[in-house]
């Protein structure tokens, strides 16, 4: 059996002294597209930065296509092929679009090809090649920063938030260019907040909390009901009222 | 009426990070403001606290306009905060940090306050320990007893449960709703919605940069938009 | 007026000043490109030019070379590589410091080629000529002659500004250095190598250096100091280009030729006086660049405040009052102890050292608190000596106090317009500060009026100061009073603030803590003090001693001592005086103390918290752990029995105590923590270490005393560190080596598909 393209053993991970991930275990198998959700402050971006080479974990494994790469930087893991498109804007911000794609170029895949395939999926982008890119809309900036991951044929796709402070069309839009890629067999993580977005892209799904993993399993079997329970923190107790009228009264500061 | 905002925008580049939002913070009351990553809710407390100047819009507190003040008169005037990314002052001792804000604020006896800040909030025994050391639970906590330490009228709390376990999250909880009584106007950023929902008197979510629902929380959580911004699209 | 219609005048001064703005041009883009890559401002690139200029000489015109061999063995070859080297391994440990650590590193470039270069090119006058390109040449142009030289460097100019223009937006490396800039993460999550394209940035900067040092040596001959500083004036524009744009870089440095060119051809003299109100105005034409600076400067935009607190390697405690005092008193008793046993001499360089020392101390508020860094305490200092010579009262307590509160009202006035900014450009904001003051305050008749002056010693009621020792005994005294204030400082309300200052500009701010006025009295009491180092010298001076030149090993030594202790300021200003010491002891060592204090502080990227806190951790393992104490002096009054019955010599003494003391004493605590294979060794190295310290006749052994002592630091920094690595208990971590899937090095597609075969990657 062939070993999985992306895995984290036991990894715990943060910066300085303080730990964000605690022992978190991570399989996504070739072809697979995998959802990472969970509320903010969960350790949705660390689990990313570490599968990209970002951060090193403190203790814990990293392993590419079987193989231990715990500690190689980001740029030996990207130029490999594990693609990784980050938080916020992917994007240079003061270079024009073509000399963003000429950046994607670092994997291998000639400016042309990059710039064929990116107009091909993007004709938007096609008409701004010259313009700067933080000039740009932020729907055409994240259509950019998806473009690299398209353009450089990766075996694994790492995606950080795609939908962040975008419109739902735009980010419905890139989303079906995730499945089409998807489609064609390469591997991807999905970091989410707009679960629901991604829920119907993804085969897998693992909800992550605190540093840790929380539930895992195929999508089919998560409902709304229980992610909403996670989001919006309705369902930890038995009684989902909110209670407001027993906070304490004043002076009650003492611990 | 302690703090308005009026019609604030802002924009970075192409993108509009807040657009349009007014809103009110009252004495007396804890104020949440919740919302996906990416909505603008730190970028509005950068607002509120003189960081950024927003690109139109005001910021009034108690009548007077602060939208062109520099951020230490406005914590003069009395608005506090803290940060997202922790702020400590890393090569002081926990003690000194929160002793330097009273000295700062012209306190008298800025020890003792210090002193008594930090047992309200909770972190007892550690006072004398450089603050770069501190878990990132009780870094928030000091924080929040520093922001204290200069007797404001408006707090902002920027994620302060991020980080905190249980117990401490539930002190917090306690603290919070203890300073609303005691008059001070609490906005509070917090993706811990548990929290949320326990301590807030008004709750505003933020989402794209707009205002798009604002009431009691039990009411925004039965709100569909809010759902909606949450889940994202079906 | 009717001087303007001459045209021929005209075009020849407008020749003459976009020529010299090409030099500033090539200067300045080097800076802008290493600096916008890496982060760090290159305060020794104009040194690197100078380096370059002489070794050209020396292949050009010393050995004969033909000029184009010269010329690509130097500019295409040696500099390249020198940049690189740079990079690659000193630059690139500074990851994670503060802004002033990585100033500091350049300063400390910046003193060891200058040091270098007085080495191997002794100033003398008896040099072979540098001779222009083509010398003696004109081309005829627009009515007037042209040197070939001066249109060779247009040409230089208009040639590197099209190569720039070509390689940052036409090759993937140059956009790749831009990426870079704009987001060094995602360059490498895009699969670049930020390393190598900073490497590539400083060889080229280095180049270009190089090739401006060979243009401007053509004009200026080859002397040193006015070639490093002539580059300095190339700073400002690149300051005008925001240290960002290249087009307004090279616009600025021809605006900066053409107001030189323009001022010496039709202001000088004529609408500007020489003199004025009885101030000389020489000093004027060379300041114009440092003037353009200084107000490039000050109209910068504010930077925002920066959130999001970053986590810095240096480690400072806050200084405990019993530990200060007693060391204040332990100072001053062995001062007064070792005084009766100097040489005349010795006690001048002690003097020395302690004037240093002093001025050292300056920065500690402000640059080890507060985290600004300033390059103009020996200004301040000689503004304090003037101050104590012209003032009435003869060098009395009030004298002094009068100077302290001049000298820092004018560090307050200096700061004020210069606050806006921070890092690298208040750093260079005093820089310019420094020059400006060297070329138009130190020159004039009523402050060093025949290039001397008496600074009155410090006249103390019923305490007579008049000989060398009393004023060495003087100068402790203060170093320990200013000391003791400082200690003071830190531990007052002003002093958190400015530690606050330094950690979190966004929290001090928004905590209502007025940053400008912090950051005023930081530099009121810093140039305060460092007047002290001018105003208690209490002998005769001249203006060299507080040129800005001087200033840079100042910050560099107080730094890597520790800027943030005053333990930290005596060291840094003993190191100095002692490579002066070092001199004294044996002539052969001066050109080794020359490059001393700039190999000293390159090594600060591994330790920068400075070595007094170093030292200070060591020995705080041993604190309440009486046993290993007991040892400790056990093991020193062993060495001093052996020396005291004759049984080791005098040198044998000193080698045997140094080791002890810094290599097996901080090793203790781990060598006692347990028993094992790694202990016993470590156990066995520091025995052999401590005999051959005692047991070889070092006085015999070695042959000078300037020797012995380089040997000695050898041996000490050998023996413990070695000790300290064997006892090193933290897991070595190696990453994985990813090279069957290509996970560092790029693979042709062939080996691609053949590994990923083997490996099973494809899809």
């Amino acid at each position: 059996m062939r070993p999985p393209i992306l895995e984290l053993r036991g990894v715990s991970a943060g910066y300085g002294a303080i730990e964000v991930l605690h022992d978190v275990d991570l399989v996504i198998e070739r072809g697979q597209v995998v959802a990472l959700l969970g509320p903010n402050g969960a350790g949705k971006t660390t689990t990313i930065r570490v599968a990209s080479g970002q951060v090193r974990p403190t203790t814990g494994f990293l392993h590419v296509a079987g193989r231990d790469v715990t500690g190689v930087s980001a740029g030996a893991l990207a130029r490999a092929g594990v693609c990784t498109i980050p938080e916020g804007r992917g994007i240079f911000a003061n270079l024009t679009v073509r000399e963003n794609l000429w950046m994607a170029t670092h994997g291998g895949p000639s400016l042309g090809e990059v710039e064929e395939c990116t107009y091909a999926r993007f004709p938007r982008l096609a008409e701004r090649r010259t313009q700067v890119a933080g000039t740009m809309s932020g729907g055409e900036q994240q259509m950019l920063a998806l473009a690299r991951g398209l353009a450089v044929d990766p075996v694994m796709l790492l995606l950080d938030e795609l939908s962040m402070g975008l419109a739902p069309k735009i980010v419905a839009e890139l989303y079906e260019q995730v499945a089409a890629i998807a489609s064609e067999g390469v591997s991807v993580l999905v970091v989410e907040q707009f679960a629901r977005t991604v829920l119907g892209v993804a085969d897998h799904t693992i909800l992550l909390a605190n540093g840790m993993v929380r539930w895992s399993g195929a999508t089919a079997d998560i409902g709304d009901t229980a992610l909403a329970e996670v989001y919006l923190g309705q369902g930890r107790s038995a009684d989902p009222t909110p209670d407001t009228t027993t906070s304490p009264s004043p002076g009650g500061t003492a611990p | 009426m302690a703090l308005e905002l009026k019609s604030i925008s802002v924009s970075f580049g192409g993108v509009m990070a807040v657009s349009e939002v007014s809103l009110a913070l009252e004495p007396g009351r804890v104020t949440g403001l919740i919302g996906p990553n990416g909505a603008g809710k730190t970028t509005l407390f950068n607002v509120v606290s003189g960081i950024i100047s927003p690109n139109s819009g005001r910021v009034i507190l108690d009548g007077h306009d602060l939208t062109s003040t520099p951020p230490h008169r406005r914590a003069r005037r009395g608005v506090a905060r803290t940060f997202q990314r922790l702020e400590l002052f890393g090569s002081l001792s926990v003690l000194d940090n929160v002793r330097v804000a009273a000295e700062i604020a012209g306190r008298e006896r800025p020890d003792v306050v210090a002193a008594n800040l930090l047992e309200q909030v909770g972190i007892t025994g550690r006072a004398d320990s450089v603050a770069a050391d501190l878990s990132t639970g009780s870094a928030r906590l000091v924080e929040v007893a520093r922001a204290l330490a200069i007797q404001p009228k408006v707090l902002l709390l920027d994620e302060p449960a991020s980080g905190l376990d249980e117990d401490e999250t539930l002190r917090l909880g306690r603290l919070l709703r203890g300073l609303a009584a005691d008059g001070l106007a609490v906005f509070l950023v917090e993706h811990d919605m548990e929290l949320v929902m326990d301590v807030c008197d008004v709750l505003h979510v933020l989402d794209l940069g707009r205002l798009i629902a604002s009431g009691s929380p039990d009411v925004v959580r039965r709100d569909p938009a809010v759902v909606q911004a949450y889940l994202g699209v079906a | 007026m009717l001087a303007l219609l001459d045209v021929d005048k005209l075009l020849t001064f407008t020749i003459i000043g976009l020529s010299t703005g090409a030099i500033y041009a090539i200067i300045a883009a080097g800076l802008v490109v290493t600096y916008t890559t890496s982060g760090i401002f290159n305060l020794a690139h104009g040194a690197t030019g100078m380096l370059a200029a002489f070794t050209y000489w020396q292949f050009r015109f010393a050995w004969g070379w033909p000029a184009p061999v010269a010329l690509v063995v130097v500019l295409l070859m040696l500099c390249p590589l020198f940049g690189a080297a740079t990079e690659r391994f000193i630059m690139r440990g500074l990851k994670g410091t503060t802004e002033v650590i990585r100033l500091t590193v350049t300063v400390a470039l910046f003193a060891g080629m200058l040091g270098l270069a007085n080495w191997i090119w002794p100033p003398d006058g008896s040099r072979v000529a540098f001779r222009r390109f083509f010398e003696g040449n004109t081309v005829p142009l627009g009515g007037i002659n042209v040197s070939w030289h001066r249109v060779i460097t247009l040409a230089c100019a208009v040639l590197v500004a099209a190569a720039l223009r070509y390689i940052m937006f036409r090759s993937r490396a140059g956009v790749t250095m831009r990426a870079v800039v704009d987001d060094r993460d995602l360059a490498e999550l895009n699969g670049g190598r930020p390393d190598r394209v900073a490497m590539l940035a400083w060889a080229l900067g280095a180049g270009l250096a190089g090739l401006a040092g060979v243009l401007l040596a053509g004009e200026q001959q080859l002397n040193i100091e006015p070639l490093v500083l002539l580059v300095i004036n190339a700073y400002a524009a690149a300051i005008l280009g925001r240290l960002r744009s290249l087009p307004w870089t090279f616009a600025g440095a021809a605006l900066l030729g053409l107001l030189d060119s323009y001022y010496l051809g039709y202001l000088d003299g004529r609408i500007i006086p020489s003199t004025m109100f009885g101030f000389s105005l020489n000093g004027l034409r060379a300041s114009i660049p440092i003037i353009v600076l200084f107000i490039a400067l000050v109209a910068m935009p504010v930077s925002r405040l920066r959130v999001g607190a970053v986590r810095f390697r240096e480690k400072h405690r806050e200084p405990v009052w019993s530990t200060s005092l007693l060391g204040a008193v332990l100072l001053v008793t062995f001062v007064i102890a070792i005084s009766g046993m100097l040489t005349r001499a010795n006690t001048l360089l002690a003097i020395n050292g302690f004037v240093f020392a002093i001025a050292a101390l300056s920065l500690v508020p402000l640059t080890g608190y507060a985290g600004q860094l300033s390059l103009a305490p020996m200004t301040f200092a000689g503004l304090g000596a003037i101050a104590m010579a012209k003032l009435p009262g003869n060098g009395s307590i009030l004298t002094l106090a009068g100077a302290i509160l001049i000298v820092a009202g004018i560090g307050a006035i200096v700061a004020l317009p210069a606050l806006r900014l921070s890092g690298v450009y208040l750093a260079l904001a005093t820089a310019a500060f420094a020059v400006l003051v060297s070329k138009l305050v130190f020159n004039q008749r009523q402050t060093f009026q025949t290039g001397n002056i008496d600074v009155p010693t410090l006249a103390i009621p019923f305490v007579d100061i008049g000989s060398p020792r009393s004023r060495l005994i003087l100068l402790s005294v203060a170093f320990a009073v200013l000391g003791l204030c400082i200690v003071a400082l830190r531990r007052s309300p002003l002093g958190r603030r400015l530690i606050a200052l330094k950690d979190s500009q966004a929290a001090a701010a928004t905590l209502g803590m007025n940053l400008t006025a912090t950051k005023v009295a930081a530099f009121a009491i810093s140039a305060g003090i460092a007047a002290c180092a001018g105003a208690l010298v209490g002998d005769k001076v001249s203006p060299q001693q507080y040129d800005f030149l001087q200033s840079l090993p100042v910050v560099l030594l107080a730094v890597v001592g520790g800027v943030a202790s005053v333990a930290g300021a005596l060291l840094g200003g003993m190191l100095l005086g002692g490579s002066l010491v070092l001199v004294i002891l044996a002539p052969a060592m001066t050109n080794i103390s020359k490059v001393l204090p700039g190999a000293i502080g390159i090594t600060l990227g591994r330790n920068p918290s400075g070595a007094s806190e170093q030292i200070a951790e060591n020995f705080r393992a041993l604190a309440g752990r009486w046993g290993l104490i007991s040892v400790a002096v056990a093991g020193g009054t062993g060495v001093w029995f052996l020396a005291n019955r004759g049984i080791i010599s005098n040198w044998s003494f000193v080698f045997a105590i140094a080791v002890w003391t810094l290599g097996v004493v901080p090793n203790l605590p781990a060598l006692a923590e347990r028993f094992d294979r790694r202990t016993v060794s470590a156990g066995i190295w520091l025995a052999a270490g401590m005999a051959a310290a005692a047991f070889i006749d070092w006085g015999t052994a070695v042959g000078s005393s300037g020797w012995r002592l380089l040997v000695l630091i050898a041996v000490v920094f050998t023996i413990g560190p070695i000790g300290e690595r064997l006892l090193d208990r933290s897991p070595r971590v190696r990453p994985g080596s990813p090279d069957a899937i290509g996970l560092t090095d790029d693979l042709t597609p062939l080996e691609v598909e053949d590994a990923e075969r083997r490996i099973g990657v494809v899809l």
